[in-house]
């Protein structure tokens, strides 16, 4: 499961912030901050997307990097929320 | 003697540590630092720059994050004699060039993370000298580790040969021909509107105040430059991109002060929607960069139940020209106020003339804290600085259109130029076209701007392709993202099979907005 829902987060990365299908141009552990491909809006994008395919609230005070600033780290996150909603 | 000595703009630190050495003056990350702390780090890299021949006048680039290597770099720069070229984080290669080359930069002052953006730029430019913070692998020529060699320089300022009318910064902006121009101010121009700034948002020493804009483009660089002018604390973050962190840091460090812009508003309000947000400790909210919409005002005040709200407009090329008195923030909501004290503002009509109370004119900005000029360009200088109404006066044409109240307040009617406002960055529509038009399927490209609630405009491309060749928003997009800042991509991009023209055959911005619904998706 985790692997399509990374498969699923690259995607939506590829094409969204980096507007590419390269998949090369993208690690899961790159910081999306760090590597300057998101700013303030861009990260109001991620959490629309993840709210709508994940179906689960993210909360104010879970918009932090450790969950949101690379691949892994949503992945992690997206798994962790999902184990609580099941 | 020299009674009152000119007045430089490094000055402000130096007094500061003097009076406060132990208070905290900036905290950034994990650090925070004294004002003994960043003068003796500032002083040391200004012998550092003197050592690499960095003299009076010169200029030295700062490509880096909003990190407290960036804050204390300017005033090293300054202490060095040089002149600081603010670079925004997400410039790509070609800009990033365009400006070491036009500026003619003697160093370059980056951090590692950036070196995929420098490098290759560095390897064209044999003379400049980078420093950088980390040494990265694929570094190859002219690179020194300054940043961790400090610690054997002195924490004395180096003898100071520079005037007031020595230019102290250099600062890139859009402009409407696509390439950007270097707008100079001096220590003159930058001392006076700091003073001007401190003095009517009333400013005390323990202020902590809150930033997370850049600190290479004017409102994010004053908050810094007003902290240690008035020897109080600065909260600098890399970006409101995740606004958990931002809220905690604010609420943990009991900020007095916070600057934002409309889309940084607007982002609180939405979560605020979902989570009430509250800063208590919040007793001055400022505003700039792009109006605030009326709507916004009421959640604000739900918010920051304690503030007083200045909305403020200005211009690289004078940093401020007017602000609301905090108490009609209500009663004019749409008012940008008046002029900053100490500077005049006129309206005038296309001949010159002056136009009566009511009606809609350009405005002009007098006073002590405009530009030199644009860097080597004296044609585009003469376009903008123009002779005053006092005699031997320069005055600022601000490119924008205004009306002014009984009282004197002024509101804002529209822009005279093209360029779009995003986000509360410039966006020069050629710019983007270029980037576009370096696309060989594009027959052709007219970038605008269209409102949009989060980002006040949104940049819009409207392409056609060359016949029998294909086009994706993707590429469009990806293409704007490779060579341009974040801020510039276009949010929208509509294929039409040929862009409408004048009766003369041209393409027009100005037909394109006019007939835009005409092309738009529901």
């Amino acid at each position: 499961m985790t692997i399509n829902m990374k498969k699923t987060i690259r995607k939506y990365i590829l094409e969204n912030l980096l507007f590419t299908e390269d998949e090369s141009t993208l690690q899961d552990d790159e910081s999306f901050l760090d590597s300057g491909m998101i700013d303030s809006t861009g990260v109001m994008e991620i959490i629309l997307f993840i709210e709508e395919s994940f179906g689960f609230r993210v909360k104010d005070d879970e918009m932090l990097p450790a969950n949101l600033d690379s691949v892994n780290n949503l992945a992690d996150f997206i798994q962790r929320k999902q184990v609580i909603v099941a | 003697m020299i009674v009152n000595p000119p007045r430089l703009l490094q000055e402000t630190l130096l007094t500061s540590v003097g009076n406060y050495p132990d208070h905290t003056a900036l905290i950034s990350g994990d650090v925070r630092m004294s004002y003994r702390e960043v003068s003796d780090y500032a002083c040391r890299l200004a012998h550092a720059l003197r050592m690499q021949g960095v003299r009076r006048g010169d200029r030295v680039a700062i490509f880096m994050d909003n990190t407290w290597q960036c804050a204390v770099s300017i005033y090293g720069i300054l202490l060095a004699g040089g002149v600081f070229v603010p670079i925004n984080v997400q410039t790509k290669q070609d800009k990033l060039a365009f400006i070491l080359q036009d500026a003619d930069v003697h160093v370059l002052l980056s951090e590692s993370p950036l070196s995929r953006v420098f490098s290759p730029v560095v390897e064209l430019l044999p003379t400049l000298q980078v420093f950088c913070q980390k040494n990265p692998m694929d570094l190859s020529v002219n690179m020194g580790n300054v940043f961790d060699n400090l610690v054997d320089m002195p924490t004395t300022p180096p003898p100071q040969l520079a005037v007031s009318q020595d230019l102290a910064a250099l600062i890139y902006t859009s402009g409407t021909t696509g390439e950007p121009k270097g707008v100079m101010h001096t220590h003159q121009s930058l001392s006076f509107v700091l003073d001007s700034i401190n003095k009517y948002l009333g400013f005390s020493q323990d202020e902590r105040l809150f930033s997370a804009l850049p600190l290479n483009f004017g409102y994010g660089l004053f908050q810094w430059l007003s902290a240690v002018s008035i020897g109080a604390t600065l909260i600098l973050e890399r970006s409101f991109a995740y606004p958990a962190q931002v809220f905690k840091r604010m609420h943990d460090e009991a900020v007095t002060s916070l600057a934002g812009v409309p889309t940084v508003f607007a982002m609180m309000l939405a979560l605020d929607a979902k989570q009430a947000l509250r800063f208590p400790s919040v007793r001055r909210l400022t505003n700039a960069a792009a109006a605030l919409p009326i709507e916004f005002i009421p959640g604000i005040r739900r918010m920051f139940p304690e503030a007083n709200l200045y909305k403020m407009y200005g211009q690289t090329e004078c940093i401020r020209s007017a602000y609301l008195n905090p108490a009609l923030a209500e009663l004019k909501p749409d008012s940008v106020g008046c002029a900053i004290p100490g500077t005049e503002l006129l309206l005038l009509d296309d001949n010159g003339g002056t136009v009566a109370k009511g009606e809609v004119g350009n405005l002009y900005v007098c006073g002590p804290h405009l530009m030199k000029g644009y860097w080597k360009q004296p044609e585009k200088t003469a376009e903008v600085l123009v002779p005053g109404l006092v005699q031997g006066e320069l005055m600022l044409k601000s490119g924008d259109l205004f009306r002014q109240d009984a009282d004197g307040d002024f509101f804002f009617v529209a822009r005279s130029d093209e360029i779009i406002k995003s986000r509360g960055e410039k966006v020069s529509p050629v710019e983007v076209e270029n980037a576009i038009y370096s696309l060989s399927a594009v027959q052709e490209v007219v970038v605008i701007g269209l409102p949009d609630p989060l980002l006040g405009e949104a940049v819009c491309a409207f392409v056609a392709a060359r016949e029998g060749e294909k086009l994706s928003v993707q590429q469009i997009k990806h293409i704007c993202s490779d060579r341009l800042e974040n801020f510039m991509v276009p949010k929208h991009v509509f294929f039409l099979s040929e862009l409408p023209r004048t009766t003369n055959g041209k393409l027009s911005r100005k037909l394109l907005m006019e007939q835009c619904d005409h092309y738009l998706p529901n």
